[in-house]
């Protein structure tokens, strides 16, 4: 096993961290979509009746743990595939020649990542609180702030395996449509996934979104299709073998830094 | 025993070769230089030796350490000066420094006098807090050159550094360029366009074409291949092989009026033979004198004349022709 560089880790965390503060009007521009979703769906559906929500659960409270999912989704997975940006930058160079570990790079950007990821989504989460969303105490703040940091690994890892078999950003519509879209619509987001026709449920389960979502459900509002455990287990189990993976595949990427 | 060593290397890339089989030693503290046209393969040659490339074939060691199997601790033991600069344009070039600084380990104080330091040597201490996206492309090439100048690695490439950089910058940095080699006893190895560079600078240098190094010697010995002054007589008439009868004079050449006459040490004989041409009644109406250049050297071993900038028509055809 390559030394891990602690400092490295911390350079590279930092670099993100004056990114996000420097670029702060992005930060607050990626919030839009997600507010858009729990106002437009989360308050124009609240009074329906949509099959397999429990009764007295409004909607609104229902959706905010798929929204933020689906920001973990995108964040992580475009923080991910930040790497080919980099590359096209030229500045994926510097970082490949310097004697830090792949290995170490790898956890730098996981880190640096997920951190701008569970700022955005704990925003979400203040942000309901307008739309009447009840902000859980800190037992469970903490429980959700978990299954966010685990979601987030898990597609940060996944981000990181894709780009690092990428040649450059013109994949990205093709990553989009064939990868985060699906395991967006797959996770049960917006409705549970009981819901779904007999032939599409069984791929939700290899989904480690739906685990993802469910377990913050469980956690936020009481509600789930599974035990918030079984969630957490499952969850972790794809979080690892992912990243297991895609540092596998970045460490052997042979010209990544070309 | 060199400190890089390199035998056979070739890459392809598809249907190009670039790299064709080259093969070359650096001794330890060498400053070596890699002249080549446009396409030659010099970067492709550093990206090899730097780990961002696998060679397609043949061996190299960079520090003892083998290109295909010992990739960290070649990492450990050079620095870079990319030819496209690599710079976080998002970050302002203290942080990019820093950024650097941190990913080499360096100690906080060392850091800071260092940065400072070689701030003021490429003249950005007064833009250092702004965006490197601000910055115009001197500057950051300044950068990128700072930012390789700044972890004194055992080994220092520099692919192209001073491209583009006005005259007054580019002695400025080759002066530091000579401090680190000879202070530090750094080795360093330099591609280049510019042919006072590679002369100023390298105590060798290898002239590569077409993915091949078609000569390698010192600046002096590279010169010498070329031969001697020549001393240029403008003239009305006159027969040229007279002059022959000077001793010193090696050969004489005539173009439309010109005499050109092969010598050693022109500068020194030019008044013998003016005198000489006075005592036979040919009359000069100029003079001129002629040095070898490395310029010269690379026209004999390339057939071509340095191009600066890419993409002429010629160059083109000559590169698919490669094929
Ligand atoms: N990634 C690549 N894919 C395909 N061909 C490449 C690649 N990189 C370089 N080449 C080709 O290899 C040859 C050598 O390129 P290289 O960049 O090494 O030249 P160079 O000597 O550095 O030229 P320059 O003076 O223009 O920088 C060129 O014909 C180039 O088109
Ligand atoms: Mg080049």
């Amino acid at each position: 096993m390559k030394p891990i560089k602690i400092k490295a880790i911390y350079i590279i965390w930092l670099r993100e961290m004056r990114r996000i503060w420097r670029f702060k009007s992005e930060l607050i521009g990626s919030l839009v979509m997600p507010v858009m979703f729990l106002v437009f769906l989360g308050l124009g559906l609240n009074g329906a009746a949509v099959p397999g929500i429990p009764r007295g659960v409004s909607y609104i409270d229902f959706i905010m743990a798929g929204v933020i999912g689906m920001t973990l989704l995108f964040n992580s997975m475009f923080g991910g595939m930040d790497l080919l940006w980099e590359k096209e930058m030229g500045f994926l160079k510097e970082v490949m020649v310097s004697p830090v570990s792949r290995l170490s790079i790898f956890i730098g950007k996981v880190v640096a990542s997920s951190t701008t990821s569970i700022i955005e989504s704990v925003m979400i989460l203040l942000l309901g609180m307008l739309l009447g969303f009840k902000f859980p105490d800190f037992g469970r703040f903490m429980l959700t702030l978990m299954f966010m940091l685990v979601t987030s690994f898990t597609f940060l890892g996944l981000g990181l395996a894709i780009s690092s078999r990428m040649k450059d950003t013109q994949g990205f519509p093709v990553v989009m449509n064939f990868v985060i879209f699906p395991l967006f619509f797959l996770s049960g987001a917006f409705y549970p996934v009981e819901a779904l026709p007999g032939i599409l449920r069984p791929l939700c389960y290899f989904d480690p979104l739906t685990y993802g979502v469910d377990g913050m459900r469980a956690v936020l509002i009481g509600v789930s299709s599974m035990p918030p455990i079984l969630d957490f287990a499952v969850l972790s189990l794809f979080c690892l073998a992912i990243i297991l993976i895609g540092v596998h595949l970045f460490e052997t990427g042979s010209d990544i830094g070309n | 025993m060199g400190i890089i060593e390199a035998r056979e290397l070739v890459k392809k890339f598809k249907s190009i070769t670039a790299v064709d089989g080259i093969s070359f030693d650096v001794p330890q503290g060498e400053l070596f230089g890699i002249l080549g046209p446009n396409g030659a393969g010099k970067t492709t040659t550093i990206k090899m030796l730097t780990t961002l490339l696998m060679p397609t074939s043949g061996s190299a060691f960079v520090a003892g350490f083998d290109v295909y199997r010992q990739r960290d601790e070649i990492r450990e033991s050079i620095g870079i000066v990319f030819q496209n600069v690599a710079l976080d344009l998002y970050m302002t070039g203290r942080e990019n420094l820093e950024f650097h600084a941190w990913m080499y380990d360096m100690p906080g104080k060392l850091m800071r006098d260092r940065i400072k330091e070689i701030l003021k040597l490429v003249e950005l201490s007064g833009r250092a807090d702004d965006l490197v996206e601000t910055y115009s492309g001197g500057m950051r090439r300044r950068l990128e050159i700072a930012r390789g100048l700044m972890h004194r690695p055992k080994i220092l490439f520099m692919d192209e550094p001073t491209l583009g950089l006005d005259a007054q910058t580019r002695r400025r940095i080759w002066e530091y360029i000579r401090v680190l080699n000879k202070g530090e006893k750094i080795t360093i190895i330099l591609t280049t366009h510019y042919m006072e560079e590679a002369d100023f600078l390298c105590e060798r240098v290898g002239i590569i074409d077409r993915g091949r190094i078609v000569a390698m010697d010192s600046p002096e010995n590279l010169k010498g291949i070329i031969g001697s002054d020549s001393v240029t007589l403008d003239v009305d008439s006159g027969d040229c092989g007279l002059f022959e009868q000077l001793g010193f004079v090696k050969s004489c050449g005539k173009t439309g009026g010109l005499f050109s006459l092969n010598v050693e040490d022109g500068e020194g004989k030019i008044p013998e033979i003016m005198l000489f041409a006075q005592a036979h009644g040919i009359k000069v109406r100029r003079v001129g004198l002629k040095r070898p250049s490395l310029e010269d050297v690379f026209l004999k071993f390339t057939g071509t004349k340095i191009r600066e900038g890419s993409g002429t028509e010629e160059e083109e055809e000559e590169e698919t022709g490669r094929q």
